[in-house]
């Protein structure tokens, strides 16, 4: 078989095969990233883009794809897969379909390796390319985040499909004939996510004695590895600027692509492709943007209320509020503690700060989830339908059942001389015991100056905080109109009645 | 030589025609379309690179991979927009054909123009229909995703059987198999045409040669 082939279209073929398996790694997993992706047509050749096609290497998957080919290519009996399997934060997992680049023994001896090989070896990418959004595999990969995320990994020999369930399915994405073999490359897809959702709600707590890890190890397989792969947006450790795996490991094998228009039959004559070393700018071109760190652990990134609760950006978060909002908010103690009302200015406001950080990140969030006002925490039997609204306050009376809230009707504020020294927790300002829950924050609005001007920022928002009811939204005056309302009640539905056909004719229309 | 000829049928309703065109005539494109060449001396040339670019549709649960060039997406745009247009505007029962056809030209000797031949024809039949209502529509959503997705697999299982496909030209005759006219990619020549089926079955222009054989006969 080999014996036809000349030595150079032998190392040719080989540096295909090679190169077309790494690509083929990389459209998987990129595939399987999470997010869109863009890459540019270049109208000159770059001398970096195998199979003319603009596909970047991410180092570390280049990284892992060689690891498993440890110096081998794929051959006959000898096929290098990539799985991919998607794992719950619970710690579930579960195999979703699996890549198979394979080779078997009918060869096409008559075809042209650097030409014809070459360009149809371009089109299965581009088929590849086209494939991995179409599985089932894809849509689930756009939406990983916080409940799920999608693994990679990649390995050589036999194909393993046990994982995939029962009914999975056989997509073929191409093949290509070489002298040596027919290089095929397919997708065998789960089918049945179903095992996903009922696993989802086996949440009872474990029975003694049963290892946690149980169910989450494979089925044991001599060429199984313990792990159950990379992440789709893994980065290795200690890595830094693409670190090691930056560009092609293999210097000599950026190809320049250079095809003859001599007709097949002078084979020969002019040798096909030529070989250059990589200037080390374009090797750098080959690296994926994620050699910058962060753009690596770039899925998306959900920021719930819950991640915020559990993480110290919490507290940030809301110091952030008090500093450069103009308006006042009350922070709420953690459960009935009284730890952070006391002493007066910075201290206090530190008190303040460390109240607001429970033990309990689930309990704070607990907490949260009863919205009273902005940021504010009321025992259940205060919380109505009715102040379910930030800024509450400023909503008609006649929606307010709660005269003595503190947010409808706010306290006169204390005199004091300066905003620097109100108290957290001034008998004069917390009028009612209902105010106990809240702790006025020592305000001071951002940027301001103190003490300076006769009339400072402070000083304005603490005197203009609490203006006087607008007549329009007194009582009598809102009652008044609402005896008018009622009033013309009457005219209003005889108009409608006589239009109701085209009110009719506009609900046909809608449908 | 015989032109390759492969049908394509998608059911859609009339907001998805557009993104359901688009997805499989660029995932065609996609694979009849090279990066520029670049001749030089020796009769040698090296091609550009091809980049790629993932759509998402706004009205089906699908994403479609397409050539990363703003010029031939536009072109592609605007025949899939007349086509649409043309649907709307046939009646209630939209159906139609929008056919991509890649060709070769041969040079003819003058006073004769050059002549055309195909060689691969793209034809893809679309049938329009009316949902009720919202929940139909979200079901059509998925459907037609699904749908379209079957259809790449059959484009890609029909251009990996790597059949016919023009002889790589010289420099001369590049205008002959490649349209140059873009600047960063190199798609076979093509041509994209249509045709509106009325509510009889009949397509347009059917109706129009018989009017006027009639005309002609009385």
């Amino acid at each position: 078989m080999d014996s036809d082939l000349s030595p150079q279209d032998k190392k040719d073929l080989d540096k295909f095969i090679k190169f077309f398996a790494l690509k083929t790694v990389q459209v998987i997993v990129q595939a399987r990233l999470g997010e869109k992706i863009c890459t540019r047509s270049s109208s000159s050749p770059t001398g970096s883009d195998w199979f003319n096609l603009a596909i970047k290497d991410i180092p570390e998957v280049t990284h892992e794809a060689k690891k498993a080919l440890a110096g081998q290519l794929p051959g006959i009996g000898r096929s290098m897969c990539v799985e991919i399997s998607l794992k719950t934060s619970e710690g579930d997992s579960m195999e979703l379909e699996t890549w198979c680049l394979e080779m078997n023994e009918k060869c096409d001896k008559d075809i042209k390796v650097s030409y014809t090989v070459y360009n149809r070896l371009s089109v299965l990418l581009k088929s590849l390319l086209a494939i991995t959004r179409v599985t089932p595999a894809y849509k689930l990969s756009r939406k990983q985040g916080h409940d799920y995320v999608i693994l990679y990994r990649i390995y050589f020999g036999e194909v393993q499909l046990s994982g995939l369930g029962e009914g999975f399915q056989t997509v073929r994405v191409g093949v290509v004939g070489t002298p040596v073999g027919t290089v095929t490359l397919s997708c065998a897809y789960r089918t049945n996510l179903a095992f996903m959702s009922n696993r989802q709600f086996e949440r009872s707590a474990p029975i003694m004695g049963i290892i946690v890890d149980h169910f989450v190890d494979p089925p044991c397989s001599s060429q199984r590895p313990a792990n159950m792969g990379q992440p789709c947006n893994y980065r290795a450790p200690d890595e830094e600027d693409g670190g090691p795996f930056a560009g092609v490991q293999d210097s000599q094998e950026v190809c320049t692509t250079s095809f003859s228009t001599s007709p097949p039959s002078q084979v020969g004559h002019t040798h096909l492709l030529s070989y250059q070393p990589p200037a080390l700018a374009g090797a750098a071109d080959l690296c994926h943007p994620a050699a910058n760190p962060n753009q690596v652990r770039h899925q998306s990134v959900y920021f719930t209320f819950r991640q915020i609760v559990e993480t110290h950006q919490y507290r940030q978060y809301h110091w952030l509020i008090l500093n450069v909002s103009v308006l006042l908010y009350f922070i709420p103690l953690s459960s009935g503690d009284d730890d952070g009302l006391s002493q007066s200015g910075e201290g206090r406001r530190d008190e303040g700060r460390r109240s607001v950080s429970p033990s309990d990140p689930v309990e704070s969030l607990n907490a949260f989830t009863r919205k009273v006002g902005a940021f504010v925490n009321k025992p259940s039997t205060q919380v109505t339908a009715s102040l379910d609204l930030p800024f509450a306050a400023f909503a008609p009376r006649g929606l307010d059942s709660e005269e003595n809230d503190p947010m409808v009707q706010p306290p006169d504020s204390p005199p004091c001389p300066s905003p620097l020294q109100a108290s957290l927790h001034s008998q004069g300002s917390e009028g009612s015991g209902q105010q106990d829950d809240f702790v006025m924050v020592d305000f001071r609005p951002a940027f301001s100056k103190d003490d300076l001007l006769p009339m400072d920022l402070g000083t304005f928002y603490r005197e203009f905080q609490n203006p006087p009811q607008l007549a329009s939204l007194s009582l009598h005056i809102s009652s008044q109109s609402m005896a008018d309302d009622l009033d013309s009640l009457p005219e209003k539905l005889a108009v409608y009645e006589k239009n109701i056909d085209e009110f009719d004719a506009f609900v046909d229309m809608l449908q | 030589m015989n032109c390759r000829s492969e049908v394509l049928e998608v059911t859609v309703e009339a907001r998805q025609v557009e993104e359901a065109m688009l997805a499989l005539l660029h995932t065609i494109l996609l694979h009849r379309s090279t990066g520029k060449f670049h001749y030089k001396k020796e009769g040698t040339y090296s091609i550009g690179t091809v980049g790629t670019l993932d759509i998402d549709c706004d009205f089906i649960d699908f994403t479609f991979v397409r050539v990363s060039s703003e010029e031939l997406d536009r072109v592609i745009r605007k025949a899939v927009s007349e086509f649409k247009d043309a649907l709307n505007n046939s009646g209630s029962d939209g159906m139609g054909q929008i056919s991509l056809e890649f060709y070769q030209k041969k040079k003819s000797r003058w006073p004769f123009s050059d002549e055309c031949i195909p060689w691969e024809v793209w034809s893809i039949k679309v049938n329009v229909v009316n949902l009720a209502n919202e929940q139909e529509r979200q079901i059509c959503r998925e459907k037609v995703g699904e749908k379209l997705g079957e259809k790449v697999i059959n484009v890609v299982e029909v251009i990996n059987r790597h059949e016919y496909l023009p002889k790589m030209p010289t420099q001369s005759e590049v205008d002959n198999v490649f349209d140059t006219s873009l600047k960063d990619v190199q798609p076979y020549l093509y041509k994209i045409t249509y045709q509106i089926t009325d509510s009889l079955g009949t397509s347009v222009s059917t109706t129009m040669r018989r009017l006027i054989k009639d005309t002609l006969a009385l």
